[in-house]
């Protein structure tokens, strides 16, 4: 299921390098936390997945837990990206739902 | 939070700078950044506006607060404020039209004096009264209802961001701008609260310290310029005066109305002091 | 509590479906989690080693000056540590990262295709704690490791 919550890419080459950054609006909810105001333990609810790629192949995948900060940022480094590259990440949670997102090297 | 708060009231009994009895504001301006430079003197001026990631001893968090600005998470909120901004009315006029130069390099004016309502207006006021006259639904309930109020704050938070970098500078030329400046000073330097602090307690003599609690003080000067700003501890975007209220609650005062006269009068006082700093809006901010 | 409901599968299945249809990267690319699954053992795990060997089937590391781990020595706020993992180490197969008191120490873990062996995420702590960098390289296991302490109270507010 597509989601509506919104991710964004960054990217920025420096010496041959390409940081690549991503944004998503997630509450990576860990499960554990109690809601103050219905006193009921709010269900889990975190990224699982997260691939990155470039030209349409894969570089990178990362499995997260809810460990990881709510609206998370994950970053990774391109050795051989040139301007014009396109990169794409999509990422999935425990519930199913999914978002992506798609940048241009500059 | 006693145990924090004890050594503050010991350390925030005595300000060692007095406020000057007579309105002349420009040389209050200039009595309260002196403070504050003489306080700092390795500060430059223009890093102030970074909040109390410029203040010394605060390395480790400015180093930490570098590198979440590489993609902070301020800009989800921006981009949804950005959305808004850009959408326009069902009668098809937009936010733009309703500021000068469509919004753009504006803010570093507000809040501002209106001679017509003889009261301060603050962008969140304006951003309320364009919807207001093109027949949209304005942003209410803002001290209860946390999704709206911070819609509005995003929304603010856009605004802001189209200024970015121009400097603060207030129009406080008219007799009314300078009861209004009073107010906000006669608020700034009163003590309050079951903790009896005033804002000069915190944020003068004490900015810059600790207390082990995890709760570093920041300066006065440069306060507004990062407003609406995302707290960690909040991680959403905010208004200056939702801070206003939390910071009141703190010192055990009963907080006033989100868009009070009070807040308004602060608001003022607070941004004519940072006369001269970049607009950093929206910033991160401890 | 199961993480991986079946109807994940389905819906990664549609992704698939749709991702195809929609074109541009060409017939063959790799759906998230089918290359690797989510590690539900390892992300279950309460304890560091049960954590590590769950994930890499050992929990054997040897300390190597070659991983780097920048993180801040105190925390500004628990819920929001910032952490890079960077590594001189040829052929890095992952990365992985460990808070050693939180309930669950697997915070995340990252695998590369020919790319630069380099992960940054930000985290939550759930108390003063040793954060683990591991590495994978050629089937070994190194890390290093950095005490990160993380105040509660404040007048946040």
């Amino acid at each position: 299921m597509a989601s509506d919550k919104q991710t964004q890419i960054r990217t920025r080459t420096r010496g041959g390098v390409t940081d690549v950054l991503v944004l998503v609006n997630h509450p990576m909810e860990t499960g554990l936390r109690t809601n103050p105001k219905t006193k009921e333990k709010v269900p889990p609810h975190f990224i699982q997945k997260i691939t990155f790629y470039l030209n349409g192949k894969e570089v990178s995948s990362a499995s997260l837990g809810p460990g990881v900060s709510k609206d998370p940022l994950v970053g990774i480094k391109l050795k051989s990206a040139k301007s014009g590259d396109k990169i794409k990440v999509i990422w999935s949670d425990n519930k199913g739902e999914s978002g992506s997102e798609e940048a241009t090297i500059n | 939070m006693k145990k924090i708060l004890l050594p503050l009231a010991i350390l925030g009994a005595v300000v060692s700078m007095t406020p000057t009895a007579s309105a002349d504001p420009a040389s209050d301006l200039k009595q309260f950044q002196d403070f504050f430079k003489k306080k700092f003197p390795a500060v430059p001026f223009d890093e102030f506006a970074n909040g109390l990631y410029a203040l010394p001893g605060l390395e480790p968090y400015r180093e930490q607060w570098i590198m979440y600005n590489d993609f902070p998470p301020l800009e989800l909120g921006l981009a949804r404020g950005k959305k808004m901004w850009e959408t326009p009315f069902k009668n098809g006029s937009n936010f733009a039209s309703c500021f000068k130069n469509g919004g753009k390099n504006i803010a570093q004016g507000y809040p501002y004096w209106d001679e017509t309502i003889q009261k301060v207006r603050t962008a969140e006021m304006d951003l309320n009264d364009c919807l207001k006259k093109n027949g949209e639904p304005p942003f209410t309930d803002l001290d209860k209802d946390t999704n709206t109020r911070v819609r509005l704050a995003e929304l603010t938070a856009y605004f802001y961001s189209l200024s970015k970098g121009q400097r603060v500078n207030i129009d406080i030329s008219s007799p009314g701008a300078i009861k209004a400046y009073e107010a906000g000073k006669k608020f700034w330097w009163q003590r309050r609260g079951q903790l009896n602090f005033s804002c000069a307690n915190c944020h003068m003599d004490l900015a810059g310290k600790n207390f082990g609690g995890n709760q570093p003080l920041s300066a006065a000067l440069g306060h507004p310029v990062g407003w609406p700003a995302q707290r960690l501890d909040w991680a959403r975007l905010e208004t200056i005066h939702q801070r206003y209220r939390t910071c009141n609650s703190q010192v055990r005062d009963k907080p006033d109305k989100h868009g009070s006269e009070t807040y308004n009068n602060l608001q003022f006082y607070e941004t004519y002091l940072s006369t001269g700093l970049p607009l950093t809006a929206p910033a991160m901010r401890n | 509590m199961t993480y991986f409901p079946r109807r994940n599968f389905l819906k990664r299945t549609a992704l698939a479906a749709a991702l195809a249809a929609a074109g541009g990267f060409g017939a063959f690319i790799s759906l998230p989690g089918r290359a690797a699954e989510w590690p539900k053992e390892a992300f279950a795990s309460r304890k560091l080693a049960e954590a590590i060997a769950a994930l890499f089937g050992t929990a054997q590391m040897t300390p190597s000056a070659a991983v780097a781990l920048k993180a801040p020595a105190q925390a500004e706020n628990s819920a929001q540590v910032q952490f890079q993992v960077s590594t001189d180490l040829p052929n890095v197969e992952a990365i992985a990262i460990f808070v050693e008191k939180n309930p669950g120490p697997l915070i995340a873990h990252a695998s590369f295709t020919g790319t630069t062996a380099y992960f940054s995420a930000r985290m939550k702590m759930a108390e003063t704690s040793d954060v683990y960098a591991v590495v994978k390289s050629g089937g070994k296991l190194y890390m290093t490791k950095q005490n990160i302490k993380v105040t509660v109270g404040g007048c946040g507010g």
